[in-house]
């Protein structure tokens, strides 16, 4: 049997250039996103009276706090996502809350790096208690990841609660944030900053560092773990780096948007993301650029409709995540929806000509006129466009045969095909009936199984293919159902036509 | 004199369930060795394990006379195609490179000499038009070729193969076979899951057969038997028998 026909798999290899696609898609979205938020910005900070300055400094240091937050957040939740580990970090960012109230109580104050150790620590521990658990048997790791971050967020509460009561760490402001306060400035060094973003922008540095530094070891542990292992790279020590770096952006956020908005921030650009690129650079730069819309654009929302800022910043990073889900062009409904449709219509197109052109073969002796309508009760034997194409595909396909110029009327006002339409249609005729004797001659089939098929077939056989099918029947001039396949050549073709 | 590939008193067990039971192997010769077993014979896990991917209950395995730890940079390694996410934000390109990792150690990125040499190993298994598409468009056997791409990349001197052949269509299953003959005929040794008892004879010269216990190992001329493949899969007769045709086709076989 012919294994040069049944090897093909695939009909084309187009060379897409994706960078340029994706790059220019990334631009436009960003370009749209900074005109909106722009707007919205000037009507949030519309002086109550005339003369009163605008105030930007608030609004912009809110803005800049939860972008720095959010971009850290993104950056490392593009490595969960990938790895199917969305969980952990939601267990994570809940789990560190014992070591916060440990560092906590230890230290005295609630800012600087004993914070930082105190969640990066925890942070560890839950990632190798839950795999310890799970390794121990008996339970999977889900349950295991489930029973260790809401043991230790319970631990913590229970810290809080009986030792730190009156302190300013609440169980409130752990899972709410206090980006309202974000506005609120001091002075650091001369200059006037936002105290969150003394935390935040030093972590982003590190997030983006720890990510250049560790490229191909998180992009091989990510993608292939057996591999990456097999080849000696430390697997365990980049997974429990990034479980730590996940920890510092956890805790570095919290202050600003909250536990609950970390895990947001965490998850949700990062799956839009995935869902926009072809390529790990691609990714992560959606991610930022999305988790940096969703806390500008969530500011603007969250202070026009006078509602938690936080809360709108996730919000609209939902939003954006519904829209990838519609627009993705991968695989995005819009796009799959597109190509569905541009698909039918060719097809529907397609055998409408080619039912006019065996219509024509069967009258070329009497010379009787064909109508398009008549015709359609031809190519309905397939099943094909009377089932699957509706009245629009019609119209679209009806549109498409006279914007190719396929059939053009004659003096009684009914379609004939020219001799473009009859050309493309005498190349899938022939498709068709090369298929048909393709199948006929090398499998076992009855002979009412050829016609589907090949009706099928005709529109996705290339010149290349046919070419191979052409070597393999060598010379078969007739179907199996006895019809004329017709030749390659336009030439020979008119010629019988015209007899 | 070293041998290849030691494997002495290996067993392997999931929850107290042996996987693998006192396998004992011994490779002195480059050899184009296929790992044949029923299913549950343990056949992934004993490359696993000599790789040091699952954890040992007892024995050990060394390559080169050296433990594996120490060799690795001469380790190539196929996994199984479902082993990955195929949905992976990464070109063909990018996968191949990373069989270059290894070799470049940490903090070192892939340069020019990288990507020069990944594309080469492309064009080896015929992929050389597909570096820049997504790995997810790809279909099943191409993306069997990107694996083998891939192991070519690490410049090994020996190769693990997991099933590097299942799923593909027949010219694929040949172009893969003429790529591991070459790395054999450069005195690459490669120890490769196969799958398809009717193609072992075609393609292998060297036969382990393997179930939970090492039942027997040795060049396919002696070992291929329809007594040893018996004593391998029990007694289910439709496999034996396509097997015992294949014996019979293979020994016609120049």
């Amino acid at each position: 049997m012919s294994t040069a026909v049944a090897s093909r798999q695939s009909f084309a290899a187009p060379q897409t250039a994706w960078a340029w696609n994706e790059w220019w898609l990334l631009a436009s979205y960003l370009a749209m996103s900074l005109a909106l938020v722009v707007i919205g910005l000037e009507w949030v900070t519309r002086p109550a009276a005339s003369g009163v300055p605008r105030d930007l400094a608030a609004p912009l240091w809110t803005i800049a706090v939860g972008s720095a937050s959010a971009a850290s957040c993104a950056i490392l939740g593009c490595y969960l996502v990938l790895r199917r580990m969305s969980l952990l970090g939601d267990a994570i960012s809940h789990a560190v809350l014992p070591g916060i109230v440990i560092a906590y109580l230890l230290s005295g104050q609630l800012t600087g790096w004993p914070i930082f150790i105190g969640a990066l620590v925890l942070g560890v521990v839950t990632a190798a208690l839950t795999q310890g658990l799970s390794s121990l048997g008996r339970v999977s790791e889900d349950t295991s990841l489930g029973i260790v971050f809401t043991s230790l967020f319970a631990l913590g509460v229970v810290l809080i609660q009986g030792w730190v009561r009156h302190a300013d760490l609440d169980v409130d402001c752990v899972l709410q944030g206090q980006i309202d306060f974000a506005g609120v400035t001091q002075e650091f060094y001369g200059w006037q900053i936002s105290r969150p973003i003394l935390a935040l922008l030093p972590t982003l540095v590190v997030t983006i560092g720890f990510v250049a530094l560790f490229w191909k070891e998180l992009k091989i542990v990510s993608f292939d773990p057996a591999l990456a292992a097999a080849m000696g790279v430390r697997v365990a020590v980049v997974h429990y780096l990034l479980m730590a770096m996940v920890s510092v952006a956890t805790v570095a956020s919290f202050e600003a948007v909250g536990s609950i908005l970390v895990v947001a921030m965490l998850i949700v650009p990062a799956a839009a993301a995935d869902l926009l690129s072809s390529r790990l650079s691609m990714m992560i730069a959606w991610a930022m650029a999305i988790g940096i819309v969703s806390a500008a654009l969530g500011y603007v929302l969250g202070a026009a409709l006078d509602t938690s800022v936080a809360g709108m910043m996730a919000v609209v990073a939902g939003g954006q995540f519904a829209l990838a889900v519609v627009f993705s062009p991968r695989s995005g409904l819009a796009s799959r929806w597109l190509r569905n449709l541009l698909l039918a219509v060719r097809i529907t197109s397609e055998d409408v000509i080619a039912g006019l052109y065996r219509a024509e073969e069967r009258d070329q002796a009497t010379g009787v006129s064909i109508e398009l309508s008549g015709v359609r009760g031809e190519s309905t034997r397939s099943g094909i466009d009377e089932h699957s194409a509706s009245p629009f595909v019609r119209w679209l396909a009806s549109w498409r045969i006279a914007h190719l110029g396929w059939t053009a009327k004659d003096r009684l006002g009914q379609a004939r095909l020219t001799d473009a339409g009859r050309t493309v249609a005498r190349k899938l005729v022939r498709a068709h009936r090369l298929w048909e004797t393709y199948l006929d001659t090398h499998f076992d089939l009855p002979r009412d199984h050829l016609h589907d098929a090949a009706e099928r077939m005709e529109h996705f056989l290339d010149p290349e293919l046919q070419a191979e099918l052409d070597a393999e029947l060598a010379g078969v001039a007739t179907d199996p159902h006895g019809k004329q396949i017709p030749p390659a050549d336009s030439a020979v073709d008119s010629s019988s036509l015209e007899k | 004199m070293n041998s290849l590939l030691d494997i002495h008193d290996l067993t392997v067990a999931y929850h107290r369930k042996p996987v693998l039971w006192d396998v004992d192997l011994e490779l002195h010769q480059p050899q184009l060795a296929a790992i044949v077993g029923p299913n549950g014979a343990g056949k992934s896990t004993l490359i696993k394990a000599v790789l040091g991917l699952v954890p040992l209950a007892s024995g050990r395995a060394q390559i080169f006379g050296e433990p594996v730890a120490r060799v690795r940079q001469r380790i190539g390694y196929v996994p199984q195609r479902e082993s990955v996410d195929w949905d992976f934000p990464v070109s063909v390109l990018d996968v191949v490179l990373m069989g270059t990792y290894g070799r470049l150690g940490w903090f070192r990125r892939p340069g020019r000499d990288e990507r020069e040499w990944a594309r080469e190993c492309l064009e080896k298994v015929g992929l050389a038009q597909y570096e820049h598409q997504q790995i997810g468009q790809l279909s099943g056997g191409q993306q069997q070729r990107v694996f083998l791409a891939r192991a070519l990349a690490q410049r090994a001197d020996i190769y693990f193969m997991d099933e590097p052949m299942a799923g593909v269509d027949a010219a694929t299953e040949r172009l893969i076979f003429q790529v591991l003959a070459d790395l054999r005929a450069a005195g690459k040794a490669i120890i490769a899951v196969h799958h398809d008892l009717r193609t072992v004879p075609q393609y292998f010269d060297y036969v382990v057969l393997l179930n939970v216990r090492l039942v027997a190992a040795g060049p396919r001329e002696t070992t291929f038997t329809p007594d040893n493949l018996r004593k391998t899969y029990g007694g289910r007769l439709a496999l034996l028998d396509a097997a015992a045709d294949a014996i019979a086709a293979g020994s016609g076989a120049p």
